[in-house]
């Protein structure tokens, strides 16, 4: 366990990791201070110095080809907490650095505040928890420490919860609150699992607790545990019903975040847990259990998306059908399969970020511009609104599956490896998935490319188009992603381990 | 059967409670308070982990002490965050239950936040 000693000690550059997190972190102390006139311009700022450290953090881990360390003010863990940067966290970061401005440079039309108007409180509150909710994944993303990385999941639903509610209607009130009481429960249980590891093993740092676990019945506790907790927070089924009334209800901007991002935080820490903690344990059973509640979500999700008369909510049903995909790379994770299987739910999660965030703000944009977003009305409204409704198919792309797009190479990774592993059932489950998405997607599109004349209220500024369709171009050009990028996705994956069982 | 043993059962105990509560009731206040009753438990296991580190010779490990400590702010945050969403939806609403499913309006984009 060569590779443990060297987890530990600090690398160089490692230096950036805390910078990713303060970046944001200080912004929303600065914001808030500041009030919402000037909290616009603080987090516009901030946001490319952040993607400026993810970028360069990123490189670093590319050109080192191992994990990058941090040790917070000297003291090493068991007792003091690490920071640590992974290929996954690394693209992670990227990502979370690239969706989060976009969803700003989209919410400036609704919540800036023009000279010589009073300030009000949305803006305040969306800027603050935008920066907010970049602090929180990054430190989701880099936390070495499974109690510091309960405090980050924490601090990303306090920063989350509110964004849904902006508006203040009853039903996005009641949204919220469910949305806290699931996230509530799923942080408790955490917590109890948290406890129990460490009453076992007395260190809560990943890479320690990594070394010593062994297949007892409090470790399979704690795992259980844990795992259902950050089960709710992901939302995958059937721990969903939170998810579509929040996602569906808030601004688009605050959807895009939501959906795009904030449920990968919570994903990235059940692969944490199960790939990086847990590797020592046979898993080949709880791994199942994942994917057959995965299978469950994108058969459930998709059916449900398929009746549903509102595009948002159309939408959020058919993030619940997307959660479930991430979740079929965990029975594939042992093998000569296990790195495809891998980066097949990485690539999954990146390219469903990229290409949800772009349909919620083509959604976003179609309900301001028709006043409405009934799927029944939506009639012409592709010729009169073409470029969003670009953005809106070429997300969809991504969805169904279909080349060329990130979900395309996403699912051909997953589908290859559960082919190669003997597993076919997930290969079915993806093809009807993509049939499914089809099926809704086209619901929408058909009439919308119709010959009918739609009646717009207003048309769509021009920038935020763009902004929907470069994230929908993003979420494209990622089936171009070359062999290194795959490569990188593996840096800090404990792959001997997995294997050798 | 020691302290430890008889802290462990009622941590438990208060999990499952809290569990019932927070699954049964619809009312949010009520939800808010199981969920400190699960707070509670979970804090008691973390306090009997720290008499763990007592058979290692030292008095009492200090870092689930700090862990509760820590866990103690958030668990608040949480209960001021769920109690401020509740209140402002019985002013809103008139009524605070999560029973019927609300949504079906179309969105107001935030636009028209005061």
């Amino acid at each position: 366990m060569s590779e443990g000693a060297s987890a530990i000690a600090a690398t160089a550059g490692g230096s950036l990791l805390p910078l990713a997190i303060l970046v944001p972190a200080a912004g929303v102390l600065v914001s808030f201070l500041l009030g919402g006139r000037r909290a616009e311009r603080i987090a516009l700022g901030l946001m490319p110095v952040h993607f400026g450290v993810a970028a360069a953090i990123a490189s670093l881990v590319w050109r080192s080809g191992e994990p990058l360390v941090y040790v917070l003010g000297g003291y090493f863990p068991p007792l003091g907490i690490a920071l640590r940067a992974d290929g996954f966290s690394a693209v992670m970061l990227v990502t979370a650095s690239l969706i989060i401005p976009a969803a700003g440079l989209y919410a400036r039309a609704n919540f800036s505040t023009p000279r010589g108007a009073a300030e009000r409180r949305g803006p305040l509150v969306v800027w603050t928890l935008l920066q907010a909710v970049q602090a929180a994944l990054s430190l989701v993303f880099l936390g070495g420490d499974l109690f510091n990385l309960y405090v980050a999941l924490e601090l990303l639903t306090f920063a989350a919860v509110p964004l849904v509610c902006l508006d203040g209607r009853p039903e996005t009130l009641a949204a919220a609150l469910r949305y806290l009481m699931f996230a509530l429960f799923g942080a408790l249980f955490y917590l109890l699992g948290a406890a129990l590891l460490f009453g076992a093993y007395g260190t809560l740092d990943i890479v320690l607790l990594s070394q010593r676990i062994r297949a007892e019945p409090a470790v399979w506790l704690a795992a259980g545990l844990m795992t259902a907790g950050l089960l709710a927070k992901t939302a995958l089924f059937p721990l969903h019903l939170w998810l579509p009334p929040a996602h569906a209800n808030a601004p688009a901007a605050a959807s895009a975040v939501l959906s795009g991002l904030v449920v990968k935080g919570s994903f990235f820490l059940i692969v944490r847990l199960w790939f990086n903690v847990l590797p020592a344990l046979p898993t080949a059973v709880p791994a199942a259990v994942l994917a057959a509640l995965g299978s469950a979500a994108i058969l459930a999700g998709s059916a449900l998306a398929l009746r549903q008369e509102r595009l948002k909510l159309m939408i959020a049903y058919s993030t619940v059908a997307q959660i479930g995909y991430l979740f079929l790379m965990f029975p594939l994770a042992s093998g000569p399969w296990a790195a495809e299987a891998f980066s097949g739910g990485v690539m999954q999660a990146l390219s469903h970020a990229f290409a949800k965030a772009a349909m919620f703000l083509s959604a976003g944009l179609i309900a301001e511009s028709l006043g409405h977003d009934q799927i029944a009305g939506l009639g012409g409204a592709g010729r009169a609104m073409p470029v969003t409704f670009l953005a809106l198919g070429l997300g969809g792309l991504s969805l169904m599956g279909l080349p060329p797009s990130g979900g395309f190479a996403a699912k051909w990774l997953l589908m290859k490896a559960s082919i190669e592993a003997g597993q076919w059932l997930w290969a079915v489950v993806m093809l009807a998935g993509g049939l499914l998405a089809g099926g809704y997607l086209y619901r929408a599109l058909a009439p919308a490319l119709s010959g009918q004349r739609a009646q717009l209220k207003s048309t769509p500024r021009r920038s935020r188009e763009g902004v929907a369709l470069a994230l929908a171009l993003a979420a494209v050009l990622l089936a171009f992603a070359p062999p290194a990028f795959f490569a990188f996705l593996q840096i800090g994956r404990p792959a001997a381990s997995v294997a050798l069982r | 059967m020691t302290s430890a043993t008889l802290a462990g059962l009622i941590g438990a105990a208060l999990v499952g409670l809290g569990l019932y509560g927070v699954i049964v009731d619809p009312q949010p206040l009520r939800k808010i308070l199981a969920f400190n009753l699960i707070g509670s438990g979970v804090f008691l296991v973390f306090g009997i982990v720290a008499r763990k580190g007592a058979a290692a010779g030292l008095q009492s490990d200090p870092v689930p002490q700090a862990m509760v400590i820590t866990g103690i702010v958030v668990a608040f945050a949480a209960s001021a965050l769920a109690i401020a969403l509740t209140l402002r939806l019985f002013e809103e609403a008139g009524r605070a239950t999560l029973r019927s499913d609300a949504g079906a309006n179309p969105p107001g984009d935030g636009a028209d936040l005061e």
